[in-house]
């Protein structure tokens, strides 16, 4: 499974990130190394098609996908804690919840 | 702009059509609609606002570009502080980005205590935790207090903790 965590040196939140990250997929019985790769231009952001810092990507995916339309660029990312309230970084308990998602798939036909 | 420094004044519009600048104990916040630092502090810094009104008042300054931020454009200013039913203090443009520059804004949000002489007397992060409601903007409160009753703030300076201000090129 290849992690991703891009992230722009604008916004202070990825070594945070990054912890949480860590800590997820160590919960999640993942030994995955997080490759960190840093955005530095709008067109970077274009290219890799960044909607902000940090974004977390698991084999390509974003795992927290943005609405259709966001621009990319060079700017933070706000996500909602469970709570609602808008943080810098992702609710931890969604976090590892995306991460067990992606690591346990659901079998098919598998129910109840 | 360092503590003890007189700050410059300014007058900015406000998204009411009003201006405002500095007058009596201030407090300077550059902030902005797209920083998610600056949403989680933006109510701790709006009860501020109500808690200290006829002793000190806040002006939030929006600096940031707008080419490469439309949502931090005054437009959308507007609309935000529209959609919140009012805001207890102004939301200022700082267009030309000129007022930021003076005071060496850093972060969204920066804050800017001046006393009754506007002259800098705190400069930095609310408080200590973005993401813990409970400290209730106390770093801005403890320099507040201390400026209303003539003193030096026991901590004058923290550091700010925010996003870029995204200046023009």
């Amino acid at each position: 499974m290849r992690v991703e965590l891009l992230w722009w040196d604008g916004c202070p939140s990825h070594p945070e990130t990054l912890a949480a990250l860590e800590r997820s997929l160590s919960a999640a019985g993942l030994d995955s190394q997080v490759q960190m790769v840093e955005i530095e231009s709008d067109e970077q952001a274009r290219r890799e098609r960044f909607p902000g810092s940090p974004t977390i990507r698991i084999d390509g995916d974003d795992i927290f996908p943005c609405p259709e339309g966001e621009p990319y660029s060079l700017t933070c990312r706000v996500y909602r804690l469970r709570d609602g309230r808008p943080s810098p970084t992702p609710d931890p308990e969604d976090l590892l919840e995306k991460i067990r998602l992606r690591a346990h798939p659901a079998e098919p036909g598998a129910c109840g | 702009m360092q503590i003890g420094d007189e700050a410059s004044g300014f007058s900015l519009p406000a998204t009411d059509g009003t201006e405002h600048g500095p007058d009596g104990v201030t407090v300077v916040v550059f902030t902005c609609n797209h920083c998610p630092y600056a949403l989680a502090w933006h109510d701790r810094l709006t009860q501020v606002a109500r808690d200290y009104d006829g002793r000190a008042r806040l002006l939030a300054v929006n600096p940031n570009n707008a080419e490469t931020h439309p949502r931090d454009s005054f437009d959308a200013m507007k609309e935000r502080v529209d959609a919140d039913g009012g805001w207890p203090h102004p939301y200022l443009r700082d267009e030309s980005q000129e007022v930021a520059r003076a005071y060496g804004a850093r972060t969204t949000p920066d804050v800017f205590v001046l006393d009754a002489d506007g002259v800098l007397r705190y400069r930095g992060a609310p408080d200590a935790d973005h993401r813990d409601e409970r400290q209730g903007a106390s770093w801005l409160r403890d320099a507040l207090d201390a400026v209303l009753a003539g003193d030096e703030p026991a901590r004058p300076e923290t550091e700010p903790v925010g996003c870029s201000v995204k200046w023009k090129r």
